[in-house]
């Protein structure tokens, strides 16, 4: 589904990614890990398409197309989802309307006729149920006054909306407390199917006790400097990530 | 009389003033009459402000102030050029002005006679002779304001509206203002007097826009003066071309425990400046002001508004928007005095706006001037880009970018229309913004 091979990004002269590989197929769950600083967030933003990057080097492929030559609006309209870090609040747009705009942009991307209201309403309480959201919560404007933990709902229910092939998440975790982190988990789980993939994005293993990974990779300075299975991350969560910094440091000496 | 003398703006008011004169067949010694040779007077002394007075430091009329208009203009406007300028689901009583002047034959009064006296402004001296001796030119300012003057000396129509003491009026009244320039260049001055009794109530619209391509100068002077507990809304919403001049000025006079709501909407003029005036000389006196101005090109779009606290206890609440597009300029100018007497006063005034590009760029100046010590007063003013972040967000959820745009400026404007309570200005304005919104090119 997703194939990125030796991607390079930088904000202005930094270079933050350098050289990035790594597979996702349908159905899989890879667990980006790292400390501060590695490049985590990066990563999801320029599979997102934020333009504040510059790809200096690499392609990502997704589903045979080129995926750095689309526009962020068309990589959502191909299957891609991002959840914000930071959510924004967007002020006299509703939830409801907003994502009413959202999916039938979406489909007519994709050639297909628009929800009409009845369609929509429908998919709506599915979906709020699903992930348990407050439906009066989605009649205000667009994240404004929302706590922490509602933002983040709100991203999951907007990902359950939207129906995405690869949902990227980026530090969903951060902020909540145990009872918000278990919700928006379940959330995510009932997302779950043999082709729908995710990226979950984490400085902490504590999110992957809710949401258990296939695949978990170490970012650092860049790089992924090592993979593994979901005991990497419990092995993370034991010793920190010093012994992985002093690894690759003693590397880069070398 | 000829109009058009190849000469500067002054000069030709000033020739066609006396040539007015010369019709009035010896009602020169009438008061209002008396009052018009005094506004002349005054107009000739002060001339066209320039950018050296403060109050037009950012908006310079010396382009207009060089041109010559025909301000005695015909029109051939008839029914037939209604669907030009379509108003949706327009009903109530709606008043039609063709270049400034009343137009019977379009026009229609619903409200009963009991409630709502409507008068054209040209006959109202012979017909409500009360209401123009006690109230007109008693409050705007055409000592120390050119416009107001000049609009004071020369208007020739308009309409005074008088609603009777303790009547809600259910129907709105709606005055359209029409520049008709499909033949040549217009000049028009309009002046309005609306008189609000006792505990009455109503809805009042200033619709103004043009037709043709022609250069419009239009000047208007509205007087309002609400009598105790009366409460009026009041809308004025401005589409005009962009070769448009319009100056226009409000002055509102409020009594005791009286509610004023004012909203100013400009969609489109090519220079508009509008002062919006209230004195509240009561107590316990409401007044709203809101302004949304979306100008684009070379528009230029300036509101000032003053708000003079008299008495104690009154509240003033304002709130201008702007999204300005293109090179286009924009300005606000909020006064709030607060005098010695006005304890207890709430004042607050917010000016926002969103630049969409480099090259627009807005003025903006509060100015608060507080005498007496217990009070609340308030005022911000912001001038921001487009929210970049917000923009991505819609986008990584499949808006196209133009569209993420249209939406987050949309909702930016949304709470000065949603507010409006003549269903048919409500509409034609959302429509209108929707439209001029849309066309932002990214």
């Amino acid at each position: 589904m997703l194939t990125i091979s030796n991607l390079h990004a930088r904000i202005e002269e930094k270079e933050i990614l350098r050289g990035i590989n790594f597979e996702v197929k349908p159905g899989e769950v890879h667990a980006i890990m790292g400390p501060n600083g590695s490049g985590k967030s990066t990563l999801a933003s320029v599979l997102a398409g934020r333009e504040d990057y510059e790809i200096t080097n690499g392609t990502v492929d997704f589903n045979g197309k080129d995926l750095l030559d689309m526009s962020p609006e068309e990589r959502a309209a191909e299957g891609i989802f991002l959840a914000f870090q930071y959510p924004v609040e967007i002020p006299g747009v509703t939830t409801v309307n907003f994502l009413k705009t959202a999916i039938n942009e979406i489909r007519k991307y994709n050639g297909q006729e628009s929800l009409d209201a009845a369609q929509f309403l429908k998919r709506m309480k599915e979906k709020a149920k699903l992930v348990k959201i407050d439906d009066t919560l989605l009649r205000r404007s667009l994240n404004e006054g929302f706590s922490g933990g509602e933002k983040k709902r709100n991203e999951i229910f907007q990902m359950a909306m939207l129906e995405p092939q690869l949902c990227i998440l980026d530090e969903t975790d951060s902020g909540l407390d145990i009872d918000a982190l278990r919700v928006v988990a379940e959330g995510v789980n009932k997302l779950r199917d043999e082709n729908r993939s995710f990226i979950v994005v984490t400085h902490y293993q504590r999110l992957l006790d809710y949401i258990v990974p296939d695949f978990v990779h170490v970012l650092y300075k860049g790089r992924i400097v090592k993979s593994g299975t979901k005991e990497l991350a419990l092995e993370l969560e034991e010793k920190g990530y010093d012994w992985i910094k002093a690894e690759v440091d003693s590397l880069e000496v070398a | 009389m000829s109009s058009i003398h190849n000469t500067d703006l002054k000069s030709q008011l000033i020739a066609d003033f006396q040539t007015l004169q010369l019709q009035l067949n010896g009602k020169s010694l009438l008061p209002i009459n008396q009052l018009r040779s005094e506004a002349m007077n005054n107009f000739e002394k002060l001339g066209f402000p320039t950018i050296r007075h403060e109050e037009w430091k950012y908006s310079n009329v010396s382009a207009l102030a060089k041109q010559n208009f025909n301000f005695q203009a015909g029109s051939d406007f008839s029914n037939k050029d209604l669907k030009e300028i379509h108003l949706p689901h327009l009903k109530g009583n709606v008043l039609y002005f063709i270049n400034g002047v009343f137009h019977a034959e379009l026009s229609h009064i619903e409200s009963p006679g009991d409630y709502l006296k409507v008068v054209p402004f040209a006959e109202a001296q012979e017909q409500m002779p009360e209401v123009i001796d006690q109230y007109f030119a008693r409050y705007a300012d055409y000592k120390n304001d050119a416009f107001t003057a000049l609009n004071t000396a020369m208007a020739k129509d308009g309409v005074v509206v008088h609603i009777a003491d303790n009547k809600t009026l259910e129907e709105p009244v709606i005055l359209r203002f029409i520049g008709d320039t499909r033949k040549e260049d217009v000049g028009s001055q309009v002046r309005n007097l609306i008189v609000v009794g006792k505990n009455a109530e109503v809805k009042i619209a200033e619709a103004y826009r043009t037709i043709g391509d022609n250069k419009y100068f239009i000047n208007t002077v509205t007087e309002f003066v609400l009598f105790e507990d009366a409460r009026a809304d009041y809308y004025k919403v401005q589409n005009e071309s962009d070769k448009t001049h319009h100056i226009g000025t409000t002055q509102v006079y409020q009594k005791d425990r009286s509610y004023f709501y004012a909203a100013t909407v400009t969609v489109n003029g090519g220079f508009v400046r509008n002062n919006l005036n209230i004195v509240l000389d009561g107590e316990h006196i409401e007044s709203h002001m809101y302004g949304l101005y979306v100008p684009t090109g070379k528009q230029h779009i300036d509101n000032h508004t003053l708000v003079d606290h008299r008495k104690p206890n009154c509240q003033s609440n304002e709130l201008y928007k702007g999204i300005l597009m293109d090179k286009s300029t924009g300005v606000f100018n909020g006064k709030i005095f607060v005098q010695q007497d006005a304890q207890k006063t709430n004042a607050y005034q917010n000016c926002r706006n969103v630049v969409t590009t480099d090259e627009a760029t807005m003025n903006t100046k509060p100015q608060l001037e507080i005498w007496a010590d217990d009070v609340k007063c308030s005022h911000g003013t912001t001038t921001g880009k487009l929210n970049d972040e917000a923009i991505f967000y819609m986008q990584s959820r499949g808006i196209p970018k133009k569209e993420a745009i249209r939406l987050q400026l949309l909702a930016f404007a949304e709470d000065v229309v949603s507010q409006i309570k003549i269903d048919s200005i409500k509409e034609y304005l959302e429509g209108l913004i929707v439209d001029k919104l849309g066309s932002l090119g990214k």
